[in-house]
């Protein structure tokens, strides 16, 4: 936007709307499964070749219609709140702190939403509940324009624990690459909640590649990497994991990963790091635009 | 075909169930994840007296959600056992007989399933919502400071598991993934 005299103008956003959207976000997240989660569930029912897990995606599949029906968290790890906040350049925000306004989002969200509180004050010592589910986990990005566009993922412990990263060698080529995927998603088995979704970061630097990796479950299930070669080990990958028979929950089967994705990212001429971030079958995110 | 079996456990009920069944339980379980499994070892060492007598008592290694309004409990489904696997050979020492969780045990639980006559099931992970409806009476009963963690008596009606260990060290999860794998090693 331009005033008349040429300039850009800003568009003022109060951060109250933020704290509001977050709110409904933490909530609206945790009770409803996306639709194309629901719809790579009902079709790995179909492809199961395990009775049991059949009757495990079965399981999983009415768990979702419960919570959507009667307004309840779909898992009780309602998990660390993970915010991806694409703020654009011609937003001025006023009315107070931009992160404590986030965090005061998913403090009412986790209240008010009957939300489990998961976060402890320190990682080692006392690990005393905090008791609000604060902070939030925010990555922000500035982007072109007036708008604010904030997602929230939840992300639960048990498979966010069983995730790796490797600073390979650019040597280790994308066999290297898949024997680190496979041996991680074979080690970490039934802990994860499969059927899973597999993120991966391939390049940039340490920190990097765990962001796009996580930025990678982000993804509409079906959808693949633009870049065909990239896409072309996605479903290499996505085949040879539903190979290792870990199948729904671990008990055995075909379907132990709904999706691969994989992001990539320029890299140093003297590294290949790879992260890889393992998303339960409850992959819960919702996003809203301000 | 799921088996019935209403709690406490016995040898007897432990014998005749196998890795791979679906079973729904009936009765008293407890809920005790890290920090309530922490507390109750302590106690074990220092000879302190239990807040649940442990003799043929099941686990349920989970955190709830807190009840909404007009609901016993909150969505309610397991945790990863492994972080237990630290803790869960002492207590079946001192009488208890099942575990419900998620996910791999180490050799060392393995081992004292099959010395203690003891079992391990798998309730489905990420079904808290499904899971809760089966939960008809819930009470904190210790740590209540602990919040999510504390240990609260559930009473529950036709709770859906499926054996994993059974008391022969037979592992549905190494069973389940021989059958179905198909890597060229």
């Amino acid at each position: 936007m331009q005033n008349p005299k040429g300039e850009r103008q800003m568009r003022e956003i109060n951060v109250d709307v933020i704290t509001n959207v977050v709110e409904k976000l933490c909530i609206e997240s945790n009770y409803y499964l996306p639709e194309d989660v629901k719809e790579a569930l009902e079709g790995a029912v179909k492809k199961e070749e395990s009775s049991l897990g059949k009757e495990i995606l079965l399981d999983i599949l009415n768990n979702q219609e419960i919570a959507r029906r009667n307004n309840v968290p779909i898992c009780q790890d309602t998990g660390l709140a993970v915010v991806f906040l694409e703020l654009g350049q011609d937003v001025r925000l006023v009315g107070g702190d931009l992160n404590e306004a986030i965090d005061e989002g998913v403090r009412r969200g986790y209240k008010n939403g009957y939300l489990r509180k998961s976060s402890v004050d320190d990682p080692f010592m006392v690990r005393k509940n905090k008791g609000d589910n604060t902070p939030a986990i925010i990555h922000t990005t500035i982007v072109k324009g007036d708008k604010i566009k904030i997602i929230l993922a939840p992300k639960g412990g048990g498979s966010e624990n069983m995730s790796a990263l490797a600073m390979l060698k650019p040597s280790d080529g994308v066999e290297g690459i898949k024997k680190f995927v496979l041996d991680t998603v074979d080690k970490a088995g039934s802990n994860p909640c499969p059927p899973i979704i597999v993120g991966i970061g391939i390049g940039g630097t340490i920190e990097k590649t765990t962001l796009i990796a996580k930025k990678a479950l982000l993804r509409t299930i079906g959808e693949y990497n633009s870049n065909p070669v990239v896409a072309n080990l996605e479903k290499e990958l996505l085949e040879e994991i539903n190979n290792l028979g870990i199948g729904p929950q671990g008990f055995g089967g075909r379907m132990t990963a709904l999706a691969v994705n994989i992001e990539t990212f320029p890299a140093h001429i003297a590294s290949m790091p790879v992260a890889i971030n393992i998303q339960c079958h409850a992959a819960r995110h919702k996003e809203a635009i301000i | 075909m799921s088996k019935i079996i209403n709690t406490p456990l016995t040898d007897r009920k432990i014998d005749n169930l196998h890795a791979g069944d679906r079973v729904l339980l009936n009765g008293i379980i407890y809920t005790g994840r890290d920090a309530a499994h922490k507390r109750l070892v302590e106690m074990i060492s220092k000879g302190e007296k239990l807040p649940m007598a442990l003799k043929g008592q099941i686990i349920y290694y989970v955190g709830p959600c807190p009840a909404k309004p007009g609901q016993v409990i909150g969505s309610a489904g397991p945790t990863t056992s492994g972080r237990m696997d630290a803790y869960a050979p002492i207590l079946m020492e001192n009488g208890l007989k099942g575990m419900i969780g998620k996910g791999l045990r180490s050799q060392k639980v393995v081992d004292s399933i099959i010395e203690n006559n003891s079992i391990y099931f798998a309730a489905v992970g990420g079904a808290g919502a499904l899971l809760a409806e089966t939960i008809k009476e819930a009470e904190v009963i210790a740590f209540s400071e602990l919040g999510p963690e504390a240990i609260y008596r559930l009473k529950v009606e036709n709770f859906p598991v499926t054996v994993v260990i059974d008391n022969k060290g037979n592992d549905l999860y190494k069973i389940g993934r021989e059958l179905y794998r198909r890597v060229s090693e």
